[in-house]
């Protein structure tokens, strides 16, 4: 029988955050909810769910789909944050 | 009882190509269009669009994609086809690797075509010579029959569970894909019996979900894979040449083995060729050997594997051994020179020549063979350009 490259192991068992020298931090305060993030990421490490423990602009955005961002498999290179129309992505060199 | 053969018919390359596909109940094809590969998919979206054949026709903006589209659809437990030319088979060629690394049990026709620049559609195997390293199997056609009956032989090969390896099959432009001759079209039951349903072990499966060819490390079993291909390559020689035994005997066909050999049991003189440029040189071996010359033949038919023990046992004893080569290679000779020569090395004393023809499409005649025979008888070694700057 011939090997054949299957594995099954999600992807997302793979940890990589050590790519990173800086990470994206999301001022939720600012943050309009209008997922051009999550479009954006090249490497689909942005989430939408909605979490009303979050600040938000005000209490309408709240109720939408908020984006988190995967420091597992964030490699981080801040297009998200140059993206974000209301500057509510900050990137902060890693320790 | 049914017969083996349904009917014979007058057909060009391209259609004997598309029912080919039809009698192998293909369930999904995805091609791009290219000069002069295209009435082969115009042939099987008719067949689509009619409901004569039972599959999924993928439309797609390049020839990258139509593999990528096939490659999926096969991995998920369906037979999948594809075709391409030239420019089209080189964008696919990162595909290619894919393709075999995931053990794709693909067939794809290939209409051979030139490379430019300049643009030129005409006959030439440069395009698939340079995908020789893919680890795909290739068979080179000689008549539209080989052209059908390769695309069940392929995916008879790539399927085998020792093998799983794609296949490519290979007819010229023009010469076989669009010009017609007579062609036994195999019964539909018979091709059914023959080839049977798709079945693979491991495949995309939505309850089960597993990643095809993820990231390894140096230390992960990359290397072994890729041993392992070269391992299912090297064994199916005597697979394959079961497999075309047995062919022959369900469809009554007349396939060669590896290679043909023509006129070779008291040869002296002899040349290698692949593809349709061969049925010019048999017609020169005959010919010479009226006049007293005893000259012979061996056609390529497949080219991956490289029949090389073949070739040594067919060439023992001649006096001189010309490999005709329709593709070109720069700053080494070509690559069936080389692979001959490597096949020969240190076991079979034989002078070997290298001829570089039909470039671009250009004729070769009867006349130029004999000059390569000619050639052959008086000198050894080097490389030689034939009908170039003769105008």
């Amino acid at each position: 029988m011939v090997i054949v490259p299957v594995a099954y192991l999600p992807t997302s068992s793979k940890e990589l955050s050590s790519w990173r020298t800086s990470r994206p931090v999301i001022d939720y305060s600012k943050c309009t909810r209008c997922a051009i993030c999550w479009k954006f990421c090249p490497d689909v490490a942005i989430d939408l769910s909605p979490d009303p423990s979050l600040s938000a602009p005000n209490d309408r955005f709240k109720a939408l789909e908020a984006p988190r961002i995967d420091y597992d498999h964030c490699k981080g290179c801040g297009i998200c944050a140059e993206e974000c129309p209301f500057d509510a992505i900050a990137m902060v060199e890693e320790e | 009882m049914e017969s083996i053969q349904a009917s014979r018919r007058i057909m060009t390359g391209n259609e004997a190509v598309a029912t080919g596909v039809k009698l192998s109940r293909v369930k999904v094809i995805s091609a791009y269009p290219i000069t002069p590969q295209t009435t082969i998919v115009e042939e099987l979206a008719e067949m689509v669009a009619n409901g004569e054949l039972d599959s999924k026709f993928i439309e797609v903006e390049s020839e990258h994609s139509a593999l990528a589209s096939v490659i999926a659809s096969e991995l998920s437990g369906a037979r999948s086809f594809t075709a391409s030319s030239s420019h089209g088979i080189l964008y696919m060629h990162e595909n290619l690797h894919w393709a075999s690394g995931m053990r794709a049990p693909l067939v794809m026709s290939v209409v051979n075509r030139a490379i430019g620049p300049p643009w030129n559609i005409w006959s030439e195997q440069t395009d698939t010579f340079n995908q020789r390293d893919t680890g795909w199997l290739q068979i080179y056609c000689e008549s539209n029959q080989e052209a059908m009956d390769s695309v069940l032989l392929g995916y008879k090969i790539a399927e085998n569970k020792s093998i799983l390896l794609p296949v490519m099959n290979m007819l010229d432009a023009f010469t076989l894909s669009h010009t017609s001759e007579p062609v036994e079209i195999r019964s539909e039951r018979t091709a059914y019996d023959y080839l049977g349903d798709l079945d693979l072990d491991f495949k995309l499966d939505f309850k089960n979900p597993g990643g095809y060819g993820s990231l390894l490390g140096p230390d992960g079993p990359f290397m072994e894979m890729k041993k392992d291909m070269r391992d299912s390559m090297y064994n199916s020689i005597k697979l394959i040449k079961r497999e075309i035994s047995n062919f022959n005997d369900q469809f009554e066909a007349n396939l060669p083995g590896l290679t043909e050999n023509f006129m070779m049991e008291d040869a002296d003189y002899a040349l290698i060729t692949t593809g349709a440029i061969s049925s010019t040189a048999k017609y020169t071996v005959r010919k010479l050997r009226a006049q007293g010359l005893k000259t012979g033949l061996i056609r390529l038919f497949f080219y991956r594997p490289f029949p090389g023990d073949d070739i040594l046992k067919a060439v023992r004893g001649l006096k001189g051994l010309g490999v005709v080569e329709r593709n070109v290679s720069y700053g080494q000779r070509g690559p069936t020179y080389e692979d001959v020569v490597s096949s020969l090395y240190g076991k079979a004393d034989v002078p070997v020549r290298n001829y570089v023809v039909g470039l671009g499409g250009r004729d070769i005649r009867v006349k130029d063979y004999e000059k390569m025979f000619e050639n052959l008888v008086e000198t050894d070694g080097g490389m030689e350009w034939i009908n170039v700057g003769v105008t």
